[in-house]
């Protein structure tokens, strides 16, 4: 659910755009990183553990931690906490190491 | 190619902003990287006023003052401003590399400012790594940039200031803060973010830990306990608490790899929440040359930080040769702001952690 | 105690609540910070100059309640939110209880809002005086309401949302 009204801020989203996240149509904003799309969605399971394939949500939603690997446009290991949204982007859950096609 | 760069400030955070600008008043030309793709570092989710005195703009709010300090910086003829540019190494031999849009620079900095900030500690528990638990931080971004509403219904551990300010903010966007839980005796953020949490119905429950948390697939509840004075769980005290989100606010760690990286001292300093440079009064560490400002040498309030990044920035400046003298007024200005924003009663961990560092540097 | 729950003690607010001969007189600020915190904005922010820290920045403000009027202006501009203004002047029966506000939605002028006192405990539904924004860039509102004078020292917050229309 995205904040409509706040107290203090306001919020700049950018434009409207629709993206894949496994194959389902879903709306974001360009402003918004995937994460925050997916979690507006109410998705939050975003990467999994690579031994034990348990999933796992954000943690630092800074770049740092890279607990929210996933596939987009076909690229593993996107932290997808720090990259924005963009339109027609297709992302998906990502199990394992990842590998970098071509 | 490789790029010569006068002075290189790594970190568009309070310290990185603050060292550009005092570098570049005096003269000094600037180039000042960030990993992000917006400057202000940790400011632009800081929706509350700033304490401290009118030099470290207390009273204004943090996102307030990250924009102010960003268009200082953008209107800087002396600063060039690299964003989405991460520093990935930084060799024996001075040159510093740098993923900038999929390509690889190497730059060769006289002087270089390290404010990489810190990051989130973890805290260890059955099920941590259950979706739904989130570093403070982590829900302050979702919230305060994202704008989205980053839970229904939350715990908080962690009853620092952190814990305290992002459990208020989370009241602000609507979320139901359940509890702050806080495993010392004491509250240890400012009493002032207690009292405003507590006045908002939100109990603060000291001497109370996560037990473990549990959920299919995504966070469902977790199980609270409370602690006796060496730390133990106490049987019998369990509370289960259904909620889709925990906030982990459990301290922060520097983030001082590429002073490792560079070859300068660094050694564990408690006090300063983990391994730390080595750095003089002017900031500058055992390497010749290379600063560092603001939470990588050590976890501070924001304010103190602005100021270390003014330290650095004019001690650069004098090293250099620009506008000395001033600079030089500069750099004692922001050394007496520091004693007094540590002298009080809360500074005594950080007064503790700076006598450490003078102590390991002694012994060099 | 405060240092392990947030709320202040009756030991607390002591070292802060002016006389009661002043509490007659009309309305005054009352510093609710009662840690040695560097932070000093109520200081430059009082017109009255009746707002000092000794020997600095790092001391608790103290408030000369000959100088202070009531004027309001540093409930917005504290920090920690922790000034409230308090006039035992209201009427014979109530008193006026200011205090900064910083949740939507904000109350209007005449409607009853639930007041909480320091723990968050609901006190009863009072009728909101003014809600006063303290400025664009400030963004903190400075609520007051008028309650009966035994609770006056009590209540410091309302509950955001869900006010009512009425007496």
């Amino acid at each position: 659910m995205r904040i409509e009204k706040h107290p203090i801020l306001q919020f700049d989203r950018g434009e409207k755009v629709t993206f894949l996240f496994n194959g389902q149509e879903m709306e974001g904003y360009t402003h918004e990183t995937i994460a925050a799309a997916l979690h507006a969605a109410g998705v939050r399971e975003l990467g999994h553990s690579q031994n034990l394939d348990r999933p796992r949500g954000l943690f630092c939603a800074i770049g740092n931690c890279s607990s929210c690997f996933m596939t987009v446009d076909g690229e593993p290991n996107v932290r997808v906490c720090v990259t924005k949204l963009k339109q027609g982007m297709v992302v998906e859950e990502q199990h394992g190491k990842g590998v970098v096609k071509g | 190619m490789i790029r010569d760069v006068e002075v290189l400030v790594i970190g568009g955070g309070p310290a990185g902003l603050c060292a550009a600008k005092a570098a570049a008043d005096s003269g000094a030309h600037v180039l000042l990287l960030e990993r992000d793709d917006t400057p202000g570092g940790q400011l632009v989710k800081q929706t509350h006023k700033f304490f401290g005195s009118e030099r470290q703009f207390a009273g204004t709010r943090g996102f307030q003052i990250g924009e102010m300090l960003v268009d200082e910086i953008n209107a800087h003829e002396n600063i060039e401003l690299m964003t989405d540019a991460t520093v990935l190494g930084m060799y024996e031999d001075g040159i510093v590399t740098v993923l900038k849009d999929e390509k690889h620079l190497k730059l060769r900095p006289v002087k270089t400012i390290i404010a990489t900030g810190a990051a989130e500690k973890f805290l260890t528990f059955p099920n941590n790594d259950l979706p739904g638990i989130y570093g403070a931080g982590a829900v302050q971004t979702l919230m305060n940039v994202g704008g989205v509403k980053p839970a229904d219904k939350v715990v908080m551990v962690g009853a620092g200031n952190i814990g305290l300010i992002v459990s208020y903010q989370m009241l602000q966007a609507g979320v139901e803060v359940e509890c702050v839980v806080e495993a010392l005796p004491n509250i240890g953020g400012f009493l002032v973010h207690a009292s405003k949490l507590r006045r908002a119905g939100v109990p603060i429950l000291t001497r109370w830990t996560v037990k473990e948390a549990y959920g299919n697939g995504k966070l469902e509840g977790v199980i609270l306990c409370q602690l006796d004075d060496k730390w133990q769980q106490i049987p019998g005290t369990e509370k289960d608490v259904p909620c889709d989100t925990l906030c982990l606010a459990v301290g922060l760690t520097p983030l001082a790899e590429l002073a490792w990286q560079a070859g300068a001292r660094c050694e564990y300093i408690r006090e300063l929440s983990g391994h730390v440079p080595i750095c003089d009064e002017n900031l500058m560490t055992t390497v010749e040359g290379l600063y560092c400002a603001g939470d990588v040498s050590g976890i501070e309030e924001a304010s103190s930080a602005m100021v270390e990044g003014r330290l650095a920035g004019y001690a650069v400046a004098v090293a250099l040769g620009y506008d000395v003298e001033n600079a030089q007024k500069e750099v004692d200005a922001a050394k007496a702001e520091l004693v007094e924003l540590r002298s009080g009663p809360m500074g005594g961990k950080i007064r503790a952690g700076i006598a450490k560092v003078e102590q390991k540097r002694g012994e060099a | 105690m405060l240092i392990n729950d947030g709320i202040p003690t009756a030991e607390d607010l002591a070292k802060v609540l002016p006389s009661e001969e002043r509490l007659n007189k009309g309305p005054i600020a009352i510093t609710e910070c009662f840690q040695e915190i560097a932070c000093n904005p109520c200081v430059a922010a009082c017109p009255h100059h009746a707002i000092s820290m000794e020997p600095d920045i790092n001391a608790t403000p103290k408030v000369d309640p000959d100088k202070c009027i009531g004027c309001r202006v540093c409930v917005a501009k504290c920090p920690g939110l922790a000034i409230f203004v308090v006039d035992m002047t209201q009427s014979e029966g109530t008193a006026a209880v200011t205090f900064p506000f910083e949740y939507i939605p904000v109350p209007e002028k005449g409607q009853l809002a639930c007041g909480l006192n320091r723990a968050g405990e609901e006190m009863g539904w009072f009728p909101v005086l003014r809600a006063v924004s303290g400025g664009k860039k400030n963004l903190t509102y400075m609520i007051t309401l008028e309650v009966p004078k035994e609770l006056a020292m009590e209540v410091r917050n309302i509950k955001a949302g869900g006010y009512r229309d009425g007496k």
